[in-house]
Parts: C-alpha cells; structure tokens; sequence
C-alpha cells in the first residue's frame, strides 16, 4: 500500500510530463494541422469546378492547387443582405486574415439569419466569365455534411458541385463525397425558378422528377439525402439577397 | 544452449518466450478471434484495406509503447490508481498518433476521424497492460505488444480485404496504387457490363456494412478452429 502523498505525487508527476510533451507537440505541429485543413477545403472548393476549369482535383500536387487557386480565384465575403465586407469588418466578426477561406460557417450557421457571413469565391475562366463559388454547410445523418456549388455566369445554373462530410455511413450516405457520379448530377440544375424564385435543389428519393430543380438520392441513405436537400436550401437562402443583386 | 545456438543465425536473438510472445497472438491466442476482444472497432473500421491498415499499425504502436512504458514503471505504479495511469499512458500515445496523422496524413486522418480516438477505448490495449505489462520485463512486454497489435491486424486487414473486394470491387483505394478490380464500368478490370462471364455480378451492399463484418469474422474463426485442434474446447 502506498502512501496517498506517493500517489497524489506519483500522478502530479506523471500527468505533468504528459501534458507538457502532448502541449509542445501540439504547439509545434499547430501550423501544418492549418495548413492541412487549408488545403483540403480548397481541393474541395476546385472539385466543384474542376469541369469547367479542366483540372483533376484528385490527381495534382499540393502546390499546384495553391498555385491555382491563388492565380484564378478571387475571394469575397458578403453579409445575407448581400452587402460585401472589406476585410476589415471581417475581421470585426473574429476571423484573423479578413479573407473569404479563414471565415467558420459552422459559427456562422449558429448565428442569427441577419447577423451571418459568408464566403464566395469567384473563379474567373479563360473566356472572362465569372463562377460564382458558393460554400453549403449542413447536418447529415450522424454529423455535419458541408459543400461547395458552382454557379455559372447567369447566376442560376449549376456548374459542379463537391461534398463533403465528418462521419457518414462509408459506403451510404458517405457516396456523397466518395461516389463521383453524385455531384455530377447537380451539373446543368438550376436554383432559381422562371418567375426568379429560389427553389433551391431537391436530392429526391426514388428519382428525380423536374428535370431543372431534382437530382436522383443517394440509394440507401435517405437521411443523408434529405440532409443535403435541406443544407442547400438553407445554404442558398443565406446567399440569395447577394446573388439578387448580382444579376 | 538453445541462446547460443540461436544467437548466431538469428539478426536479433530472441529466446523461445520472446518469440512465442511474439508469434503467439498471430494465431494461437489471437485477441480478435481467440479472446474476442477489440470487436468493435474490427467492425467499424473495416470497409477499406487503407484505413484498415493504418488503425493496424496506429493500434500496434499504442500497444507497444504503452506496454513498454508500463512495464517500465510497474514497480512505482502505486496500485490504487493503476488504471487511470494505464489510461492517461494509452490516450497519450492515442493523442500522439492523432497529431501525428492530422499533420502528415490528412486524408487518412479525416477517413478515420473518431476511431483513432477510439483506440484509447480498444479493451486490447488495456487488457494486455493489466495481464501482461504489469507483470513482466519491458523488452518482453513490448514484444508482447507488438505480436498483439500484429494479431489485431492481420484479422483486419483480411476482414478488409474481403469487404472492400466484394463491396466495391476494389482494393487499396485512396492510394496511388488503387486497383479497380470488377465493377459495372471500363474503369474496373473486370467490367460487368461487357464481360459475359459476370454480367451477374454486382456489388454487394451488404458488405460495406458493419454487418458484414461480422459474418467474415465468425468465418474466420471457423476456419482457424477447424485447422488448429489447440483452440478446440473438448471439455
């Protein structure tokens, strides 16, 4: 039997060591793990547009998605009356950088309609025209699902689309992201209906119906599927003052 | 005797319980089939060989360290807060190999996202600091971490091998040396819908399911009791 002062000690001691080797190693890989999180959100985002711009976001090398991305791609962050910020006032709501990739839309989903912020990014293409990238974020079955739409030059068709998830089912709802046939679909759909009514996109079950507003659901995942429809509409409702004044 | 004569053929010598606490849990006393343990996470992890393979080596390495660790402070532990000592050992391994992963291995840290954690739940980890490390050497503890890690994964990576075969027809995907091996499109090796042979073919859903796991585990342990009379009970 040891003594409680051994104990108390022999733990202190120990959790001590721990806590300062897990801090340092955390401090010093704290960079690489945001530089990491960076990149993937900008493999994602070029998937969304990797028709238009003919890339193959799976197969090119860590620099040259940089290196694109900084050339083509403009960023913008705009409020839900579709005012745009400077990256002053983004600054003001907390993001270090002031740029359209440092803001959270998981902070900003929580807030209120009016108070959010968002980013969009523009790629502009060879010919001159302008692609609207547009970020979705959602809730999925087990835990968040989040995306990228394409919109081209008349601000209402789809050019692509890229999804993305934390912990959907492999091989259900996780065909989201791993099945490339699903955000296919999206290409050519658009968002806004003749009168300039947002309907957004529906993944309806058992096929699509309107061939300009549905695309088929994922076969097995249904909650995953509703989970998408909603994130988009949600996520098109925040950019729909913005998108209304560009047109 | 035996040392000296294994000493000279052998890069590293090992005595005959050094090697059977390394060989042993590849089939004798394997933790997966023969103890039943880490059950859980066999199932979850398992619809890819990729990540299948990474959570073998991580889960390896954890049990190694932590058994070493251990076994190296067996006699100062004192023994009313052993387990929470265990633990805080095992999640600091967890946490290194998490960190780890995030800065040189994104994509295979977002693949496996919360089972890396979950290693630190793994009851083989903390079953064989209790039964072993507590009570040997640190060398012999720490190969006794290694063959159990091994054990661990060599059943998750056939369990692997099969699911993603049958589930997706494909096998190592997610790296550069993916191969598409049957599949309803002129991508995969065998194309389903031109090849007269497996016109019938098709994936089977049920495979990527956890499910499914479950049933290819019960056939290995069919199979390994049927081969190895050690592991039959004829009491």
């Amino acid at each position: 039997m040891n003594s409680s002062k051994y104990i108390i000690g022999f733990t202190a001691l120990l959790t001590a060591f721990v806590a300062l080797v897990l801090s340092l190693m955390y401090t010093g890989l704290k960079e690489k793990h945001k530089q990491n999180e960076l990149l993937f959100e900008k493999r994602a985002m070029l998937g969304a547009i990797q028709d238009r711009a003919k890339l193959n976001v799976s197969d090119i090398k860590d620099a040259d998605i940089i290196d694109f991305f900084n050339k083509n791609i403009e960023q913008v962050v705009v409020d839900t009356k579709g005012n745009i910020l400077t990256p002053e006032d983004v600054e003001k709501h907390g993001y270090k950088g002031g740029k359209a990739e440092n803001v959270d839309m998981k902070k900003e989903m929580k807030k209120a309609f009016e108070n959010r912020i968002l980013p969009v990014y523009i790629y502009n293409d060879k010919n001159g025209e302008k692609i609207y990238i547009l970020k979705l974020f959602g809730k999925g079955l087990w835990d968040e699902i989040s995306g990228f739409l394409a919109l081209g030059p008349d601000i209402n068709t789809v050019v692509g689309a890229s999804f993305d998830h934390k912990g959907e089912t492999p091989g259900m709802g996780a065909e989201m992201k791993d099945n490339p046939k699903f955000p296919a679909q999206f290409k050519g759909k658009k968002i806004y209906d003749e009168s300039g009514k947002l309907v957004s996109i529906n993944v309806r079950k058992g096929g699509a119906v309107d061939p300009e507003h549905d695309v088929d659901a994922i076969s097995g995942a249904t909650l995953t599927s509703n989970g998408i429809t909603d994130m988009l509409k949600s996520s098109l409702e925040n950019y729909n003052n913005y998108l209304k004044k560009l047109k | 005797m035996s040392e000296i004569k294994e000493s000279k053929k052998a890069l590293f010598p090992m005595t005959k319980k050094e090697r059977k606490l390394l060989f042993d849990p590849l089939n004798d006393n394997n933790p997966v089939t023969v103890q039943v343990l880490g059950i859980c996470s066999a199932l979850a992890v398992t619809s890819m060989l990729l990540p299948s393979i990474v959570m073998a080596i991580a889960v390896t390495f954890v049990i190694a360290f932590s058994n070493l660790a251990i076994s190296m402070m067996r006699k100062y532990i004192p023994k009313q807060v052993r387990m929470i000592v265990q633990l805080v050992i095992i999640a600091f391994l967890v946490t290194i190999v998490e960190l780890t992963l995030k800065a040189y291995s994104y994509p295979v840290y977002k693949q496996l996202s919360v089972f890396i954690g979950l290693i630190i739940t793994n009851c083989i980890v903390m079953g064989r600091l209790e039964a072993f490390a507590m009570a040997n050497p640190p060398w012999q503890s720490f190969l006794d971490g290694i063959g159990n890690g091994l054990g661990y994964g060599i059943i998750l990576i056939i369990i692997s091998f099969f699911r993603e075969l049958f589930g997706r027809g494909t096998l190592m995907s997610g790296t550069p040396i993916e191969m598409k091996i049957i599949g309803s499109s002129s991508d995969f090796w065998i194309d389903t819908t031109t090849n007269s042979w497996f016109g019938w073919y098709t994936n089977n859903n049920l495979m990527v399911l956890p499910a499914a796991a479950l049933f290819l585990l019960g056939m290995i342990i069919w199979y390994q009791r049927s081969k190895n009379t050690k592991l039959v009970d004829i009491s």
